[in-house]
């Protein structure tokens, strides 16, 4: 297997509290990586310290590259991040806010080509989103709305997709329906990071999930394992009931401990 | 895929030249200079160049430059902001520059010809600065709105003093009466000095039109696509600082256009920031020039002032835009 991302001993704080104490794991090409963890965990920081948006002390690498000899640019084309809940300002219509993810293809005064238009339509296909893309994203419902802030971030057309939380406030529906996109993208070659806390769409869609707790790498191998009782008590201080699937387990908490 | 504006550029274009040409041709009163000045140029051509390059020619020119300056900086500040309230007179960068100003004139700073739009931009940017200090990384409006009411009254408080310590009383009403804003009366050297500056911060507001777009998604996916989020704030804020200072140095202050004009530009542009900027300098200046023309016409032969009409028109849009705001969200 061929490695897409790596981290070594991330650490970041958040508003000078450390939030992230030392995370230490891998994502592999063509795997859909679930972080997983109670609230505060650092599942988040993680996310935003990958993507560079937060200070860090450790390292990431990106296909064996130290991410701080890549220049923004070149790492805004490796590595695609969604936010939680992330929202347009403006009534922008929907196409030309995914087109928004080609940004860090064109050069200072180059419009965009036929590539980036592809990368568009791509995108707008893989996402669902090609009905509305004349509307303002505004103007659209919150599962329609996510679907094209993911397709903006598909345009990027990075190796590397961090989402956070992109089932949230969702209908199970269009959680369905984000979770297939991600697979689909993975399955072509390319990596997922999402972070998820439904265990059941974990459990499906995800290769392998990582486990935080406190700032800490608390369990990282493949769902099975990591969701294991040991884990939800411990960690997400819960007990859950348990059914097997097609593809992974259904893990529905039960009661609190 | 992606249409550009060509059309809407060039039907503003047009309408800047037109007010432009109008603004040379109308005189005191709304006399028209064609039919008054064809006799008088055939009786004394002298006077009648002198009227032509020293007073109209001079007035139309700071009239498209500022007009430009305050439509293009409004709409790349609404666009870094996110808000579409974000004005250079709301957010206290023309009350700073007014201060710059005034301090420059009053206490005899000196600096020669430079000195009034240095000092328009030193206090722009000054009021920028503190603005972001006091508001911070993504500021909600309530946040934005406040700080720039509370730089704006601190900055009119000290030009204030300043006037209130004025030696005579004759050079504080020339100062009183410069603030109000106007176009009038200045000279070709007003838009020799002040120009370049504008230019400037135009040129620097500019090489930010992608980020804007880009800032659109808020200021962490802005970031995520590749641009430095503290290089593309100091660049619009200096740009800003720049020509909004250059032009309330020599104008005063004229409000609202900023503000107005990226508004009802938006919707033309399908509310692109980075396809905003080039439309709104042009409906700036197009709308600076024809307010202007609109204080010629009383036939008193008392001009109105500039500023005052801007304000007196463009407050209740900004009232209206409060409104809309507070109903599409509750804040």
């Amino acid at each position: 297997m061929v490695r897409a991302l790596r981290t070594e001993n991330l650490k970041a704080a958040l508003n000078e509290r450390r939030v992230l104490r030392g995370v230490s794991l891998e994502l592999q090409k063509g795997e859909v990586l679930g972080l997983i963890g109670p609230n505060g965990a650092g599942k988040t920081t993680l996310v935003r310290a990958v993507a560079g948006l937060i200070p860090h002390e450790g390292d990431i690498f990106i296909d064996e590259e130290p991410v701080a000899s890549l220049d923004r640019r070149e790492r805004a084309r490796r590595l695609s991040y969604l936010a939680q809940g992330a929202e347009s300002r403006w009534p922008i219509l929907a196409e030309r806010l995914v087109a928004l993810g080609r940004l860090p293809h064109l050069g200072p005064f180059m419009r965009p080509g036929a590539e980036d238009d592809a990368a568009v339509q791509r995108a707008m296909e893989r996402a669902d989103v090609m009905a509305f893309k004349d509307r303002p994203v505004t103007r659209l419902s919150g599962g329609e709305r996510a679907r094209v802030m993911l397709a903006r971030a598909l345009a990027v057309e990075a190796p590397v997709l961090l989402v956070d939380e992109p089932t949230a406030s969702l209908d199970p529906y269009h959680q369905l329906q984000i979770m297939e996109v991600l697979r689909g993208f993975a399955d072509e070659g390319r990596s997922v990071i999402a972070v998820l806390h439904d265990l059941s769409l974990a459990s499906r869609f995800c290769d392998r999930l990582a486990l935080l707790h406190e700032g800490h790498l608390a369990a990282f191998g493949v769902p099975g394992e990591v969701l294991c009782d040991a884990n939800l008590e411990k960690i997400y201080r819960i007990s859950a009931r348990r059914q097997k699937g097609e593809r992974g387990e259904i893990v529905l908490p039960w009661a609190r401990l | 895929m992606i249409r550009s504006n060509l059309k809407l550029n060039l039907a503003l274009a047009l309408l800047v030249a037109a007010a432009f040409a109008a603004s040379i041709a109308m005189g005191r009163g709304g006399t028209f200079l064609t039919d008054a000045f064809r006799e008088a140029y055939a009786l004394d051509p002298e006077t009648f160049a002198v009227i032509l390059y020293d007073i109209r020619l001079p007035r139309a020119l700071l009239g498209l430059f500022v007009g430009a300056s305050l439509g293009l900086c409004g709409a790349a500040l609404q666009g870094l902001l996110q808000n579409p309230l974000a004005e250079p007179g709301l957010i206290g960068a023309s009350s700073g520059a007014a201060l710059g100003a005034v301090s420059v004139f009053y206490f005899s700073l000196g600096g020669g010809m430079l000195g009034l739009p240095l000092g328009g931009i030193a206090g722009a940017a000054l009021a920028l600065g503190i603005l972001y200090a006091l508001a911070g990384r993504n500021p909600s409006l309530t946040t934005l709105i406040l700080a720039g009411v509370a730089i704006s009254a601190f900055a009119g408080a000290l030009t204030s003093l300043a006037l209130s310590l004025a030696p005579s009383p004759y050079a504080a009403l020339e100062i009183v009466f410069w603030m109000l804003g106007s176009l009038a009366d200045r000279s070709m050297e007003h838009v020799l000095f002040a120009a370049p500056f504008m230019v400037l911060g135009a040129l620097i507001i500019a090489s930010t039109a992608r980020a804007l777009d880009a800032y659109a998604l808020g200021e962490d996916t802005a970031t995520s696509l590749g641009f430095n989020p503290a290089s593309v704030k100091a660049r619009v804020i200096l740009g800003t600082a720049l020509a909004v200072g250059a032009a309330v140095a020599v104008t005063g202050v004229v409000g609202f256009i900023g503000l107005v004009v990226p508004h009802l530009v938006r919707p033309l542009v399908g509310h692109s920031p980075a396809r905003l900027l080039l439309p709104s300098a042009l409906a700036g200046a197009a709308l600076t020039l024809a307010a202007d023309i609109v204080v010629r016409l009383p036939p008193t032969g008392l001009e109105l002032k500039l500023g005052v009409i801007t304000a007196l028109l463009g407050a209740p849009f900004f009232l209206y835009l409060v409104l809309k705001a507070r109903r599409e969200a509750a804040w």
